[in-house]
């Protein structure tokens, strides 16, 4: 019997019970549609957070209070303790210390409700020293940057000044922040959104107002201090820098003792990348789970087959079907509502993929690799399931087939 | 010439647990081409055993059997399947027909199984049709055609593949007697073009239109006689 015969009679027999065969190939269908659409889902995930740390620049350093003693890269007392300052962002930018550091900037970050007039809007308000434009690689839409040693000037993001005033064109107005009046000396270019800030909803006021004004006193401490190298190749060698200088301003005597941790952007996009391949693996095998069940389904199914069939493969085995041809009919079978079920459950991954994105605010990438290898893996589980039932088959005697009612 | 059917001391066993049941007890047969025989005997006589060895359904427990010059005792269940593809064109008293497939489709069978090309089968699937009187019900599934038309759709598929062999157990056992009386006169015209049958019945009338009788009771051939040929059935 040729191969195309054999797919023609197993086709005709799933035809046979179009119902039937419907219902298994949904087992299949479902699963294949779920493993797709996790993965594409995890790896979109995965995507998203490595172009929002990319987009910081990749001759970006940043360094953050705490330390990361922990060889996990757990990080003990992370954004609690105070202890960078705004003299070791002072100190992170000389030349002779820190060569190849070509530009700092420090931060200082507080939520701040902003007035102008009736209007009023929360935001974080954004305290900078040094080259902050240069460093976070933003642009002024209008006016000016903010003077380093001003007290009352401040540059609103695009988004807060059309909140607050609605229009950008706020160059010159005045706004209120913790009971003291800034100037609005400039508006910045609008820059999107990254997975966690929006960053066009901002409020820039240099470190001496953010210390004065706003945090009311003494405190020097900052948040994150940004460090530019002077190329992409020199990243090594600033953090080499920036990491002995402040061990030395700190009075830490080795790496492992130091208050402070200093990523670059291939850290944090490897140490995110892993995280999430992580989950994209656990939710796949969750999906898997029910593709095993949609193939317990097919085996299912093709065991009543061949019981409800015994009489059919007697009289086929009389007419002088070998037990190979019996075997390779039931094996055919099950493989076409595998791959049915695989092609289907694929396609309307792929649909669900294309259109998840508009709802999810998450993108969905389909990889090739999860498609061909779901469809390889319902052609498996077909084949594999298929072949008791299509081992039973071929074992049956003839004699006692043909007999059975 | 070698004979179409060739048993020597054919024994078959039967053990189920520790007992032990013996349906053929040393059966000696002989059939040569051409030749219509009917095998007969009660129930429990051990006929069907004996239509099972001689279909190469089963094989003996001892004994020699030669199917037109196959030595069947050695085989496997694939060569006897090629065996059975070959040399039997069987006819079962159920019919046995697929209920999904046509006329046509049902009688292409055992050409499938043979490797025959579509084209090729079909031609040869529509030639026995013709032959068996049913060249315009092709396309009728068995379920739109009488019994007496599907025991004649099986004879078209037990001929189509031009075996040694025609088989035919209790063919009329499930038909009217009209239908009955159709398909023992197409037997008689298979018998007159030269074909071997051989015929398992208990019913006395349907033996007697064989050339050749062959009585079976408990294991053993009792008997084994020309028949009264047509005249007997209207005594």
């Amino acid at each position: 019997m040729s191969w195309s015969e054999t797919l023609a009679t197993a086709w005709h027999a799933i035809r046979a019970h179009t119902l039937r065969s419907l219902l298994t190939v949904l087992g299949i269908l479902i699963g294949i549609a779920a493993v797709i659409l996790t993965v594409g889902l995890g790896l979109g995930t995965q995507k998203d957070v490595s172009e929002d740390i990319s987009a910081l620049g990749s001759n970006l350093l940043i360094v953050t209070p705490g330390s990361s003693t922990d060889s996990s890269g757990m990080r003990g007392g992370f954004g609690t303790a105070a202890t960078l300052t705004v003299a070791d962002a002072e100190a992170l930018g000389s030349d002779v210390a820190v060569p190849d550091v070509a530009a700092v900037t420090a931060e200082k970050e507080s939520s701040q409700s902003i007035e102008a007039g009736d209007a009023n809007w929360t935001t974080t308000v954004t305290g900078v020293t040094g080259e902050w434009l240069d460093v976070r690689s933003r642009e002024m839409a209008a006016g000016e940057f903010v003077d380093p040693g001003s007290v009352a000037e401040v540059v609103l993001g695009p988004e807060t000044a059309t909140e607050l005033f609605g229009t950008t064109s706020v160059v010159g107005r005045t706004v209120s922040i913790a009971g003291t009046t800034f100037d609005v000396v400039g508006v910045l270019e609008a820059a999107g959104t990254s997975s966690t800030t929006n960053l066009d909803d901002t409020a820039v006021v240099s470190m001496t107002a953010m210390t004065s004004a706003i945090s009311g006193g003494t405190d020097t401490s900052v948040s994150t201090i940004y460090l530019k190298a002077t190329d992409t190749d020199a990243v090594s060698a600033a953090y080499q820098e920036a990491q002995s200088l402040l061990l030395a301003l700190h009075g830490a005597t080795s790496a492992d003792a130091a208050d402070f941790t200093i990523d670059s952007q291939d850290s944090l996009v490897s140490t995110a990348t892993s995280v999430y391949r992580t989950l994209t693996v656990l939710l796949a095998g969750v999906a898997g789970l029910s593709l095993l069940v949609g193939g317990i389904g097919v085996m299912n199914i093709m065991l009543v087959s061949v019981t409800e069939r015994t009489r059919e493969i007697g009289l086929r085995k009389a007419l002088g079907a070998p037990p190979g041809a019996i075997r390779r009919q039931f094996l055919t079978e099950a493989s076409i509502l595998g791959v049915t079920g695989g092609v289907v459950g694929a396609g309307l991954g792929i649909v669900a993929a294309l259109t998840l994105p508009a709802g999810l605010g998450s993108s969905v990438v389909v990889s090739p690799v999860a498609v061909v290898g779901s469809i390889a893996v319902a052609l498996a589980i077909g084949l594999v399931f298929g072949v008791y039932p299509a081992v039973r088959a071929a074992r049956l005697a003839p004699i006692d087939a043909l007999r059975s009612e | 010439m070698t004979p179409v059917i060739d048993l020597r001391g054919g024994r078959k066993t039967y053990r189920t647990g520790d007992l032990e049941f013996e349906a053929l007890r040393g059966v000696d047969l002989r059939i040569e081409q051409g030749e219509y025989v009917a095998i007969v005997g009660p129930s429990g006589s051990g006929k069907s055993t004996l239509m099972n060895v001689l279909g190469c359904l089963d094989t003996l427990t001892t004994g020699t059997y030669r199917l037109a010059r196959n030595d069947v005792d050695d085989l496997d269940e694939t060569d006897l399947a090629a065996i059975r593809n070959e040399e039997i064109g069987f006819v079962f008293q159920q019919f046995h027909l697929l209920a999904s497939l046509s006329a046509l489709r049902n009688v292409e069978l055992p050409l499938v199984y043979r490797g025959v090309p579509a084209a090729a089968r079909r031609e040869r699937a529509l030639d026995a049709l013709d032959r068996v009187g049913l060249a315009d019900r092709t396309a009728n599934r068995p379920n739109q055609l009488s019994g007496g038309q599907q025991q004649r759709v099986a004879v078209a598929r037990a001929l189509v593949g031009e075996p040694s062999l025609v088989l035919a157990d209790e063919p009329t056992g499930n038909l009217d007697s009209r239908s009955t009386a159709d398909v023992l006169d197409l037997f008689d015209d298979l018998h007159e073009q030269g074909r071997t049958i051989v015929l398992i019945t208990h019913e006395h009338e349907v033996a007697q239109r064989a050339r050749r009788v062959v009585r079976v009771l408990d294991g053993l051939v009792t008997a084994d006689e020309p028949s009264g040929a047509r005249g007997a059935v209207l005594l």
